[in-house]
C-alpha cells in the first residue's frame, strides 16, 4: 500500500506568505489567552492539597461539602471525577496549618464521616516546592532550546537553527494557549510532556532540513524555493505515516492511560499537530527567508572529501 | 552488499539474549516474605542473625521457601500470607525489641537469574502505593544553636583567662561581647582567635564601649549544615526502621531537604508522628550506695528505691540510677570514635558546648571513683549505653569515654550519641501518598496503553510496509525488550510517567523504521535494484536518524538535570528509549532484513507494499 505518490513538487514556499500568518495569528492568540486566563496551574505548581476518595457508593457530594466546612476548611473544592464513586478534593496551601495537620485533618473528617472512604491518593506541596519548579521548568525549558540550537548549527548551520527554534517555541506557546483557554490542569506530567514535544517538535524539523541539505547537493541547478519544496514534499510521506504511529500510542495512552496520564496526553497531542505544520510551513519558509542557500550549507562538507584525499604517511 | 559480516549476528544475538534474561524477572511476580532488620544501628546484620532466624522457624516448624541477606536485613520467603504471619509473630516473639519484623514482599526470580543480578524493575511509591515526604530542614535554626553554644563557650573562656567583659549576646548568627578598654577587647580577640579559629573577629567601637563582633566563616557554616542534614538522615533512618517498613528510603535532596520514602504505608499519620519524635540523651549519675546485690535484686522485684530509677544496660544488666539528671543530650555538640593514647584502646571523645562543658567539669570533680549513667531515652524506653567510672576531674568540654570493646563499638556509640536528637528541626513541605488499589490500577492503565499503542502500531507497520512492516515490528520489540531489561538492569525507578514514556519511546521509535522504509521505497521508485535500494535506504536514512535522535537527546538530558519527581521519572526512560531505539532500528532491523533478502542471488521484487 503507499498512500502517496506524489509527482510533483508541492510549491509550498509559494505559501509561505499564508502559513506563517497563519501561524502568527494563532500564536498571537495563544499569547492572549496564556495573558488573558492564565494557566490553570495545579498544586505541583502553586501548592496546596490534593485528595481523591473513592466511595463505595455514588458519592455525596453536598455531605462532603459539609464536613470540610464542619472542621472549618474553606476553599474546598469537591467535585466528581472519572465516576459517581470517585471524587477529588482541592484546597489550597493554608497558612495557619502544616502539610501534615492539613492532610491529616481532611482525612480524618472524611473516615468519620464515612467509614467506607478510600483514600486513594493525597497530593500535598508546600508554597517553596511550587515555586522553585517554575525556575528549575524554565531553566529546563531555556537548557533544552540552548542545547537544540547548538547541535544544529553545529550540524547544519545557525539559520536552520534558528529556524528550527522558532518553529519550535511556537508548538509549545500554542500548547500552552490551549491549556489556557480551556483552563486544563497544568501539572508536572504536562511540563514533561512539553519538553518532550520539544525534543520531538525539532525531530521533525531535523529530517524536513536534512532533506534540504541532501537536495542542495544533488540539485546543483535549482533555486532554494525549488530545493525546499522538494525535500518537504519527498518527507510528505514519512512525515505523516510517523506521526500517525506517534499519535496512535499517544490515543492509546489517551483512551486507557487514566486520570493521571490524560492532560499529558492531550499536550503531546496538540504537540505533535502542531509539529508537523510548524517543522513543515514554519521552519522552512523561516529558514529561506534568512537566507538559506547551498553557498552556507555545503560549503564545509564539499571540503570534506577533498581532505580525506590527502595521503596518509603510513 | 546487505551481508552483515557474522561478529555483527553474534552482537546482536547476544544483547537480545542479554535483555531476555533480564527482562524476565518482571514476569515471575512476587512472594510473600518476612523481612528482618535490626531496629538499632549498633546491631549489624550477620551471619549470626542469618542463623538465628532459620533456627526460630526450624523450631516452630514453619516451612520456608528461602531464607537470604541483603544490605538491610535478612529476608525470609514464605509460601503464603498465613505462614507469613505465623512466622512475624514466631520472630517477634523470639528476636525482641532488638530487631523489627516487616511483612514484605519479594521477587519470585528464580535462584539462577537472581545469581547473575536479574530482578524485576523497581518500581515507584505510585505504582505501588506507600507515602512519600520531602523536609526541610531549618538550617537557620542550625546555625542559630551553633552561634548559642559560641556564646557559652567564650563566657568559659573569657572567665578562665579572667578577662573583663560587660556582656555577651548573640545578634543572629553573630556574637558580640563587650569590653569597658580596648586593650582587652584586643586581649580577648587573640586568645579567642586562638582557641575557636573557626570565626573571623572583628574590633568594633571606641570611646570605653568596645566589643569584639565573632561571626562564622563560611567555610564553618557549610560545614555546620552538613553536619546537621547527616545527623537529621541518620536520626531519621533510625526513627523509620521503628516502624518496620520494608526497603524505606531515606535520602538527601539538595542541600537542605531529605525525602523519605515508605512503600507500602497506609498509616501516614504513624508515620508522621514517627518522623517527628525527638530522641534524647541523659547523663545521670549512678546511685553507688544502693547498688549491692541485694538492692538491685529488690529493684528488679519493684521495690526501687526512692529517688532512683532501675534501668538495664547494653549486656542487660540492671543499673540503678538517680533520677536527677546532670546533662541532656542537647549539650553534645559532637561525638567521634578515638583510641585513647595510654593504653591504645577505643574511646569515644564526645564535645560539650560551653555550659554543658562547666556543669560537667562540676560534677565529675565531686564524683571521682564513681559511676556516671549515659542513657538514651527513646521510644518511651530508657537504656543505659555505658556507664563508665570517672577517674579525675574533666575540664574543657571534652569527655573520654572509654570501655569500648573495640573500635566498632566506639564508632556505633558515637553514632548514637549523635543521632539521638535532631540536629536542626524539619518541616514537611510535601506530603504524597498513594494507595495500593490506586497502585495497581496505574500499573494496569500503563501497560495497557502501551500494549495497546503496540498492537495497533504493529497492525498498520504490516499493512503499510508489509515485509519491511513486519521485520520494523520486530525490531519494535527487540526495542521494548531492550529497554526493560536496561531499566530492570539499572533498578531505575520506573514510575506511572515512567511507564508513560516507554509508550512514547515505541511511537517515536517507529520513525525511524518509517524513515528507512519510505527511503527504499523511494530508491526503488529512481529505479535502483532491490540490493542497492535496501543498502541506499539503510546508509542514507542513518544520518537523518542520528541528527533527529541527538536533539530528542539533548531535551531528554535536560529534563533529566532538571526534572523532580515524575519529570525525572519520565527522563530516565525517555532517554534510555532513544538509545535502545537506535541500535534497535539501525542494527536489528537491518539483520533480520540482511536475513531475509541479502543472500539472495537475484531478487525480482521487495515486499515493501
Amino acid at each position: 500500500m503507499e498512500l502517496f505518490r506524489i509527482k510533483k513538487d508541492i510549491p509550498f514556499m509559494s505559501y509561505g506568505r499564508l502559513t506563517t500568518s497563519i501561524s502568527l495569528i494563532t500564536f498571537l492568540l495563544a499569547i492572549f489567552f496564556l495573558l488573558h486566563r492564565g494557566l490553570n496551574y495545579g498544586v505541583d505548581f502553586t501548592g496546596g492539597t490534593v485528595m481523591e476518595v473513592h466511595y463505595p457508593a455514588a458519592a455525596n457530594i453536598e455531605q462532603i461539602r459539609q464536613v470540610m466546612d464542619g472542621v472549618g476548611l474553606k476553599d474546598v473544592t469537591v467535585q466528581n471525577f472519572g465516576s459517581s464513586q470517585d471524587v477529588l478534593i482541592r484546597l489550597p496551601v493554608k497558612k495557619e496549618l502544616s502539610i501534615a495537620q492539613l492532610s491529616e485533618k481532611i482525612s480524618g473528617a472524611l473516615k468519620t464521616a464515612d467509614a467506607g472512604a478510600e483514600i486513594r491518593r493525597v497530593e500535598s506541596v508546600g508554597s517553596q516546592v511550587g515555586e522553585e519548579l517554575y525556575e528549575n521548568g524554565a531553566l529546563a525549558l531555556l537548557l533544552v532550546c540552548a542545547g537544540i540550537m547548538g547541535y544544529l548549527a553545529l550540524r547544519f548551520e545557525w539559520r536552520f537553527a534558528v529556524a528550527a527554534i522558532i518553529a519550535n517555541m511556537h508548538d509549545v506557546i500554542i500548547i500552552l494557549g490551549f491549556f489556557a483557554f480551556f483552563q486544563w490542569e497544568f501539572n508536572l506530567t504536562v511540563l514533561a510532556a512539553i519538553l518532550a514535544v520539544l525534543g520531538y517538535s525539532v525531530n521533525e524539523s531535523v529530517v524536513v532540513f536534512d532533506r534540504v541539505r541532501e537536495n542542495f547537493k544533488k540539485m546543483r541547478k535549482a533555486s532554494a524555493v525549488h530545493v525546499i519544496d522538494n525535500a518537504i514534499t519527498r518527507t510528505m510521506s514519512r512525515t505523516i505515516i510517523t506521526h500517525m504511529m506517534t499519535q496512535t500510542m499517544v490515543c492509546s495512552m489517551l483512551f486507557f492511560g487514566g486520570e493521571t496520564l490524560h492532560n499529558f496526553s492531550l499536550a503531546l497531542t496538540i504537540g505533535i499537530l502542531f509539529g508537523i505544520y510548524s517543522s513543515v510551513l514554519v521552519a522552512c519558509p523561516i529558514a529561506m527567508w534568512l537566507g538559506v542557500s547551498r553557498a552556507n550549507l555545503i560549503g564545509d562538507s564539499e571540503k570534506k572529501p577533498k581532505e580525506e584525499e590527502v595521503p596518509v604517511a603510513p | 552488499m546487505n551481508r552483515y559480516p557474522i561478529w555483527k549476528f553474534v552482537l546482536i544475538g547476544t544483547v537480545f539474549i542479554i535483555g531476555l534474561l533480564y527482562t524476565i524477572p518482571n514476569f515471575f511476580g512476587e512472594s510473600p516474605a518476612v523481612q528482618i532488620s535490626p531496629a538499632k544501628s549498633s546491631l549489624k546484620v550477620d551471619q549470626a542473625l542469618l542463623q538465628k532466624v532459620e533456627d526460630t522457624l526450624k523450631l516452630a516448624n514453619i516451612p520456608f521457601d528461602g531464607l537470604f541477606m541483603d544490605a538491610s536485613g535478612v529476608k525470609v520467603r514464605l509460601a503464603n500470607t498465613d505462614t507469613q504471619l505465623l512466622a512475624k509473630d514466631k520472630l517477634v516473639g523470639n528476636l525482641g525489641k532488638d530487631y523489627t519484623v516487616a511483612l514484605n514482599l519479594v521477587p519470585q526470580t528464580p535462584n539462577w537469574l537472581q545469581s547473575i543480578g536479574a530482578k524485576p524493575m523497581y518500581l515507584g511509591l505510585d505504582l505501588r502505593g506507600g507515602v512519600h515526604f520531602l523536609l526541610q530542614v531549618d538550617m537557620k535554626a542550625a546555625l542559630d544553636k551553633a552561634a548559642e553554644s559560641t556564646v557559652g563557650d567564650f563566657r568559659m573562656a573569657l572567665r578562665k583567662e579572667k578577662i573583663n567583659y560587660y556582656g555577651i549576646e548573640r545578634q543572629g548568627q553573630v556574637v558580640v561581647v563587650k569590653f569597658e578598654s580596648e586593650a582587652e577587647a584586643t586581649k580577648a580577640r587573640n586568645l579567642l582567635a586562638k582557641d575557636f579559629s573557626d570565626l573571623t573577629y572583628k574590633i568594633n567601637g571606641g570611646d570605653k564601649d568596645f566589643s569584639v563582633v565573632a561571626s562564622m566563616s563560611v567555610m564553618a557554616q557549610k560545614r555546620i549544615q552538613e553536619f546537621a542534614l547527616k545527623q537529621n538522615l541518620q536520626t531519621l533512618h533510625n526513627r523509620i526502621n521503628e516502624l518496620g517498613v520494608a526497603e524505606p528510603i531515606v535520602q538527601q535532596q539538595g542541600v537542605d531537604r531529605i525525602v523519605v520514602q515508605l512503600p507500602g504505608v497506609q498509616d501516614t499519620a504513624k508515620a508522621k508522628e514517627i518522623l517527628g519524635r525527638t530522641a534524647t540523651l541523659e547523663i545521670r549519675m549512678v546511685d553507688e550506695e544502693k547498688s549491692d546485690m541485694a538492692t538491685l535484686q529488690k529493684a528488679q522485684s519493684g521495690q526501687v528505691p526512692f529517688g532512683d530509677e532501675l534501668f538495664a544496660d547494653r549486656e542487660g544488666r540492671p543499673v540503678l540510677v538517680k533520677k536527677s539528671v546532670v546533662l541532656t543530650g542537647d549539650r553534645i555538640t559532637d561525638a567521634g570514635p578515638g583510641v585513647n593514647g595510654q593504653n591504645g584502646t577505643s574511646v569515644v571523645n564526645v564535645t560539650l558546648d560551653g555550659r554543658g562543658a562547666g556543669i560537667f567539669k562540676n560534677v565529675t570533680r565531686e564524683n571521682v571513683g564513681k559511676r556516671m549513667a549515659i542513657l538514651l531515652i527513646e521510644k518511651g524506653s530508657t537504656e543505659v549505653i555505658t556507664a563508665p567510672v570517672i577517674n579525675e576531674e574533666i575540664g574543657g568540654g571534652r569527655v573520654q569515654i572509654s570501655g569500648m570493646a573495640n573500635a566498632q563499638e566506639a564508632t556505633d556509640i558515637s553514632l548514637l550519641l549523635r543521632a539521638g536528637a535532631l540536629a536542626a528541626p524539619m518541616e514537611i513541605i510535601e506530603e504524597r501518598t498513594v494507595g495500593p488499589s490506586m497502585g495497581e490500577e496505574n500499573i494496569k492503565r500503563g501497560v495497557h496503553s502501551t500494549l495497546w499503542g503496540f498492537a495497533a502500531i504493529a497492525v498498520m507497520m504490516i499493512v503499510y510496509y508489509m515485509a519491511f512492516g513486519g521485520v520494523s515490528v520486530m525490531a519494535l520489540g527487540v526495542n521494548l525488550l531492550l529497554l526493560v531489561a536496561i531499566l530492570s538492569m539499572l533498578q531505575a525507578t520506573l514510575t506511572l510517567p515512567g511507564l508513560a514514556a516507554i509508550a512514547l519511546a515505541l511511537g517515536m521509535a517507529i520513525d525511524a523504521n518509517v524513515l528507512i522504509n519510505e527511503r527504499i521505497r523511494e530508491e526503488l521508485r529512481n529505479g535502483n535494484t532491490p540490493q542497492a535500494s535496501i543498502h541506499a535506504g539503510y546508509d542514507r536514512a542513518f544520518d537523518t536518524i542520528l541528527d533527529s535522535n541527538v536533539t530528542t537527546l539533548i531535551a531528554g538530558l535536560a529534563l533529566f538535570m532538571f526534572g523532580t519527581g515524575p519529570i525525572k521519572g519520565f527522563a530516565v526512560v525517555h532517554v534510555l528509549g532513544i538509545m535502545t531505539s537506535m541500535f534497535s532500528a539501525v542494527l536489528v532491523s537491518r539483520a533480520l532484513v540482511n536475513l531475509l533478502y541479502g543472500y539472495r542471488r537475484k531478487i525480482e521484487h521487495l515486499r515493501i507494499g
